[in-house]
């Protein structure tokens, strides 16, 4: 994995130097530590850089790269990990190779295939490449964001980075923090693509592809979750798709254990991390390393599981033990990495987590993420089908019962539960058809939050993003399955927007670590996405034909276990204890209104609660959250801009 | 008495809830669930601050909307609740 960044020039006035290329390269040296490495074509149109963490031919994978005719330079972030049988497949069509790395063969795969060589590619990438015949910039991000590429445009040049943070040195003035997605953050926890928290700044949106030629930037998608209308689901019977997903399953790990470094795996003792482990199991013999997370909050831990998972596949294991205090501690360095507002606390642990790894001298690790979007295993999509099935008959009291298999905590009793249920889950049954119906709940009680912006940022606010987002799904979304509705709404927003980023590629490259991710592998998506759903979600009980796929490889309790999403503290992190000192400063009168998104005020009775501890809620813990991540990002990004860009790389930020 | 504990409520309601001291944001007869005043883990809060200011519990069986889910609800409710006790 590495880190990539570039200009380009938008008009032919502009020359590109290599210097201001070299600028952006600091930001980015947690991503690529083993090396750097710029190229300037000749005319000064484009410059490309690159930050190396070698994990593949490390003694010649030094990029930018270039084909036989150093007419085709391309700057890298990522992993082919079909490059073994693509390579074969050019050798034959004549090309030739000077290195054994990945990043060569996309470079001959472009000569081959044109702009068609992403579709040859299995893997997570970010790609900058120059074609100087026809001097054109390829810029393009694997299917499902796995691996980050920002860019925006100051004055007539191009600037593109895989973090935001190396885009700054480039920039005449501070970014500004934008107002829409903001709103749209505390909506779907994540900005929705292709916005940033800043604006002006974008990513390349997942499965995209923009191209820069005669300055003019085209945008086109290559690659998109996709879903059966009606009836045109594959056929065949359970047990036949059973084996067909299983072996996809295990080729996409088997083929994600390429490297010339040690690859161990994250184990969180929930279904997905195990079968994972177990399919690696199933490939190679090896010593494998697992590292895990404890929390001090019992609630929240799964040691017992994990520990159940480690004895039965005999695997090693290295933990931490996330304190409340050490994620308020760490929560400053977590959002400077993040760069963006989050609404929970949880990818503070995983940047710790990806600090043990770091330390236990291992630079890739193999991760289950993907599972639940693809296979349907979220909480959220067994929600909405009793949702739907309720809203058939919207007077029936015992439907929205059925509620109480997902929130065990409703059961406080029969009617408390009963008429609770009803009133807070039945948003929306009026019309079950309408785009956002299996997110509606969620995205409700986190919109919430709003009430802690402040009037100036209201009064910037131009139209609602429920709304925003539903006019941007593609043309077929409404004739798609409902249940297959959810699962792309969850791939847009979550996923995409705060998963893979805020708590993966940003935590992992925090401490210079590849994620890598077998149930994302886009064989695996595309083949989930023909099934029925109710091979994903057979009556109540979900994930159903991967549980099939994998029980033969698990104990029963493990793939019979009930689903607990992974959470940190979030209010008690900051609160059980008294607060480190940046939490006042951050969350002071005189600072909330200096910087502007939020009421004083109402902030001021949000502490003052969250304080006394008897801030429960959902939204409570997440508003908290929001405006000092929010807060956090103003003082990195806006009130110390030259200060951050002075120090960055050198070894900031750290509250510890 | 009534107007005193009313006011209780509707304080507490106005910090803890809608973060404010603005008091023409709380209607006495307003929904706590349908304005997205409190979410489904919410109504634990307000039984906790019953428990705590009025000094009796909440059983399992009151816990509705028609003695929780408004201004006016949680002072009928409290006041029905104190006849008892005294």
């Amino acid at each position: 994995m590495c880190g990539i960044c570039g200009i380009a020039a938008l008009s032919l006035e502009i020359k590109i130097s290599e210097s201001d290329v070299r600028s952006m390269l600091p930001p980015l040296r947690h991503r690529g530590p083993d090396g750097s490495g710029i190229y300037l074509d000749r005319c000064q149109r484009i410059g490309l850089g690159h930050t190396r963490l070698s994990i593949i031919d490390l003694a010649g994978g030094a990029q930018p790269m270039h084909n036989e005719d150093k007419t085709v330079w391309i700057s890298f972030n990522g992993e082919i990990f079909n490059y073994v049988e693509l390579r074969k497949t050019l050798l034959k069509e004549g090309h030739s190779f000077y290195t054994h790395s990945d990043t060569e063969v996309i470079v001959h795969a472009y000569e081959q295939y044109g702009d068609d060589f992403v579709q040859h590619l299995n893997g997570q990438f970010a790609i900058a490449l120059w074609d100087s015949n026809r001097q054109r910039l390829l810029l393009v991000r694997d299917r499902v964001g796995i691996l980050p590429l920002f860019y925006t445009r100051q004055g007539a040049r191009l600037l593109f980075a895989s973090e935001i943070k190396a885009l700054l040195p480039q920039l005449s003035e501070a970014p500004r923090i934008s107002p829409a997605s903001l709103d749209q953050i505390f909506t779907f926890w994540a900005p929705q693509s292709p916005n940033t928290l800043f604006e002006d700044i974008f990513e390349v949106s997942p499965g995209h592809m923009l191209v820069l030629e005669s300055g003019r930037l085209q945008e086109s998608t290559y690659w998109d979750w996709n879903f059966p209308v009606q009836d045109g689901y594959l056929k065949g019977s359970d047990s036949e798709l059973t084996e067909q997903l299983y072996d996809l399953l295990a080729d996409a790990t088997s083929i994600r254990l390429r490297a010339d470094v040690p690859v161990g795996a994250y184990l969180s003792g929930g279904l997905d991390s195990s079968a994972l482990i177990a399919l690696i199991r199933g490939h190679s013999d090896a010593p494998l390393k697992t590292f895990s997370i404890g929390f001090e909050e019992q609630s929240l831990d799964e040691s017992a599981f994990q520990k159940q998972m480690i004895d039965y596949l005999g695997v090693e294991n290295s933990r931490i033990l996330c304190h409340n205090r050490d994620i308020a501690e760490d929560f400053p360095a977590t959002v400077f990495n993040a760069e963006t507002a989050i609404l929970r606390t949880a990818p503070s642990p995983m940047r710790q987590l990806s600090g043990l790894v770091h330390a236990s001298g291992y630079k890739v690790v193999l991760t289950g993420e993907g599972a639940d979007e693809a296979l349907g295993g979220y909480d959220l999509f067994k929600e909405a089908k009793i949702r739907q099935f309720w809203a058939r008959h919207p007077s029936s009291e015992w439907r929205a019962l059925l509620l109480k298999v997902l929130y065990p905590y409703l059961e406080t009793s029969g009617t408390q539960a009963k008429t609770y249920l009803q009133n807070y889950y039945s948003i929306g049954l009026d019309n079950p058809n309408q785009p956002g119906f299996s997110h509606l709940t969620r995205w409700f009680t986190t919109a919430q939050c709003k009430v802690f912006f402040s009037k100036e940022l209201n009064a910037a606010l131009r139209d609602d993003a429920v709304a925003r987002l539903t006019k941007q799904l593609p043309p077929a979304f409404a004739r798609w399955h409902s249940f297959n509705r959810a699962q792309y709404l969850e791939a847009k927003t979550l996923m995409g927007g705060y998963l893979l980023c805020s708590q993966g590629d940003r935590m992992l490259m925090a401490n210079s670590v590849e994620g890598r991710f077998p149930f994302l592998d886009h064989r695996v998506i595309e083949f989930a996405n023909q099934l029925n759903p109710r091979l994903k979600m057979r009556v109540l009980n979900e994930k159903y034909l991967f549980k099939q796929a994998m029980k033969n490889n698990l104990p029963r309790q493990i793939i019979e276990r009930h689903k607990q999403p992974y959470r940190a503290p979030d209010i008690p992190a900051f609160f059980s204890v008294n607060p480190p000192a940046y939490v006042d400063d951050m969350l002071s009168e005189e600072k909330l209104k200096r910087y502007g998104y939020f009421d004083a005020q109402k902030v001021g009775f949000l502490l003052k609660k969250a304080r006394r501890g008897s801030s429960i809620a959902y939204k409570d813990n997440m508003a908290l959250v929001g405006v000092l991540s929010t807060q956090l990002c103003h003082y990195f990004f806006i009130e110390q801009f030259s200060q951050t860009i002075r120090e960055a790389g050198i070894a900031y930020p750290s509250s510890t | 008495m009534t107007i005193n504990m009313k006011k209780t409520i509707r304080k507490y309601i106005l910090e803890n809830l809608l973060f404010t001291e603005d008091e023409s944001t709380l209607q006495d007869d307003e929904s706590f669930l349908d304005s997205g005043m409190i979410d489904s883990t919410g109504v634990m809060e307000i039984i906790l601050f019953i428990e705590e200011s009025f000094g009796f519990r909440v059983k399992d069986d009151e816990m509705l909307p028609a003695n929780l889910d408004s201004v006016n609800n949680l002072a009928d409710f409290i006041q029905r609740k104190q006849v008892i006790v005294a």
